[in-house]
């Protein structure tokens, strides 16, 4: 009867610990196998979803949108929905678009982007005229704090090694005050933050931002006086997408919708967690009245 | 004197006049802070010598001392200097040495998008696996504290997906109406959740960090704070 006791106990407390393989297993399923089913979900956009795509939406065609590429491939699964997403809107909704990277690994994604979604997908937009790869720059938020009031003291060509002078959408732009909207994607250093506190507080320039899920609560301070909107992880790019996908439904039904794609697997991603963790609980609950019981009885 | 007081003055100098720039936006003040900017970054520069010198020097001692996984030292230095050596002579690049670094075709962009890139993705895509076990042993209900994690840590799971509609939907479908509504109020409580407390958090530590970095800049400009002179610099 004793030895029962004491084995119970001890398969309780080898429970309350498994081994993490069997976890990563679990895991690895619940992201793969909704993956391989391609299945999506419709997604209602939080408020600070909202406000960007509003944004965006609402500049009139023509208007100036600069995206800044952050990031590296590091979080590029999670931070490219949304930067394809919101250049999907900013062509549809006819904006001129600047690109440019304040991270030496952002300035392939730039091409990459560029290669993958502009050019297949919007043949009328001219290069020069209705967008430009500025590339990158070295000098993090040093780079920002100079171009918010000289954007040519640091661009003197374009990615492409041409004179920023012959560029007919660069005539009109002095410096980053003469953009009307920044999105900064990514949610390290630097980033949305610097792109906040050293272009968009002092040049007045209105900045969304778009970063990983694990950034975006550091984030949440400056919205909504200082960040007219934040896309926070896969989450965000989905609800985006979605919400792309409700108003413009010709345009965008044929248009890949990765985030939706993710969400599902982050979806049943997080039941497993879920999952282990009230399992651990129950188990955890069950070890500690088998003590205490043991306890009383001595 | 050459050790401590020329760079405590240094100091004093350029932060007293930043700090007076950023305040006087005119002449002679009102580029200075852009300037110091490309400064910083002239000066940056040699950091990156730097940093691929003490990388070496780390690497090539540890391989030549046979220190443990020092195999893995060997593909580190193999690396280095593999992409060194492709950016620096732009090795099959279509436009030759005079061509951009990252043109499609040559060898450094090549190992970037067939290496770097999945290597990268590889690595933060593990985090998943060791935040499901991290999650799974550390989250007990083993006091009020814990608990109250624990719930706000599940409602935050729940809410960023779209399972609580699903749920919700399922729910209502069977009749049974006050779990619809339960549930179809997960994302609305996700929401406050980052709203309020998660802000009131964040701009806690915020404004402490801003108010830490302006004693330590004050104590930098005042020569306060000398431990970024080195060891004997008392």
């Amino acid at each position: 009867m004793a030895n029962d006791e004491k084995n119970n106990r001890g398969l309780l407390d080898r429970l309350q610990f498994i081994d993490r393989r069997y976890i990563f297993i679990f895991i690895a399923l619940a992201v793969i196998i909704p993956l391989l089913l391609g299945l999506r979900f419709e997604e209602k956009p939080s408020p600070i979803v909202l406000a960007l795509y509003d944004k965006v939406d609402n500049m009139p065609p023509g208007s100036r949108l600069l995206m800044s590429f952050d990031y590296g491939p590091t979080t590029a699964p999670e931070i490219q929905p949304m930067v394809d997403v919101i250049l999907r809107h900013a062509c549809l909704r006819g904006l001129k678009v600047y690109l440019m990277a304040v991270w030496a690994t952002g300035q392939s994604l730039t091409v990459q982007t560029v290669e993958d979604v502009l050019i297949p997908e919007f043949p009328d937009y001219e290069y020069g005229i209705d967008y430009i790869n500025l590339g990158y720059k070295a000098g993090n938020q040093g780079l920002i704090r100079v171009i918010v009031d000289d954007m040519k003291r640091m661009y003197s060509t374009d990615a492409n090694g041409t004179d920023i002078e012959q560029v007919p959408m660069m005539k009109q732009v002095e410096s980053l005050k003469d953009m009307d909207l920044i999105v900064s994607f990514g949610g390290g250093f630097p980033g949305i933050k610097e792109w906040i506190l050293f272009a968009g507080d002092p040049g007045a320039i209105p900045i969304g931002g778009a970063c990983t899920a694990v950034s975006a609560p550091q984030l949440y301070p400056y919205y909504p006086n200082q960040m007219v909107g934040l896309l926070g992880g896969i989450k965000g790019a989905a609800e985006y997408e979605s919400h792309v996908l409700d108003r413009y439904p010709d345009s965008f039904k044929t248009k890949p919708t990765p985030g939706m794609n993710m969400m599902v697997a982050q979806m049943v991603a997080h039941i497993v967690i879920m999952l282990f963790i009230v399992f651990g609980n129950v188990m955890y609950f069950m070890y500690r009245g088998k003590e205490r019981k043991l306890a009383m009885e001595k | 004197m050459w050790r401590r007081t020329v760079p405590i003055m240094i100091t004093f100098i350029v932060g007293t006049v930043l700090v007076v720039a950023e305040f006087i936006p005119h002449k002679p003040f009102g580029n200075l802070g852009e300037d110091f900017s490309l400064y910083f970054d002239i000066i940056a520069v040699f950091a990156f010598i730097l940093g691929g010198g003490n990388l070496c020097r780390v690497h090539f001692s540890k391989v030549y001392r046979k220190k443990t996984d020092w195999q893995f030292s060997i593909v580190t230095l193999l690396g280095f200097f593999v992409m060194l050596a492709a950016g620096l002579f732009k090795i099959g690049n279509p436009e030759g040495i005079q061509g951009d670094v990252t043109a499609a075709g040559s060898l450094f962009a090549d190992l970037y998008d067939s290496m770097f890139t999945p290597l990268q993705g590889t690595m933060y895509a593990l985090l998943a696996f060791f935040v499901a076990s991290a999650s799974y042993r550390a989250f007990r209900a083993k006091n009020i504290d814990a608990s109250i994690l624990l719930i706000a840590a599940f409602v935050i799971l729940l809410g960023r997906t779209p399972a609580p509609s699903l749920i919700a939907d399922f729910f209502a479908g069977a009749g049974i109406t006050f779990m619809a509504t339960a549930f179809n109020f997960v994302p609305t409580l996700t929401d406050w959740i980052m709203d309020v407390p998660n802000l009131a958090g964040q701009r806690a530590i915020l404004i402490g960090i801003a108010l830490g970095v302006i004693s330590m800049a004050l104590r930098l400009i005042l020569g306060v704070e000398r431990t970024y002179l080195g060891s004997d610099s008392k």
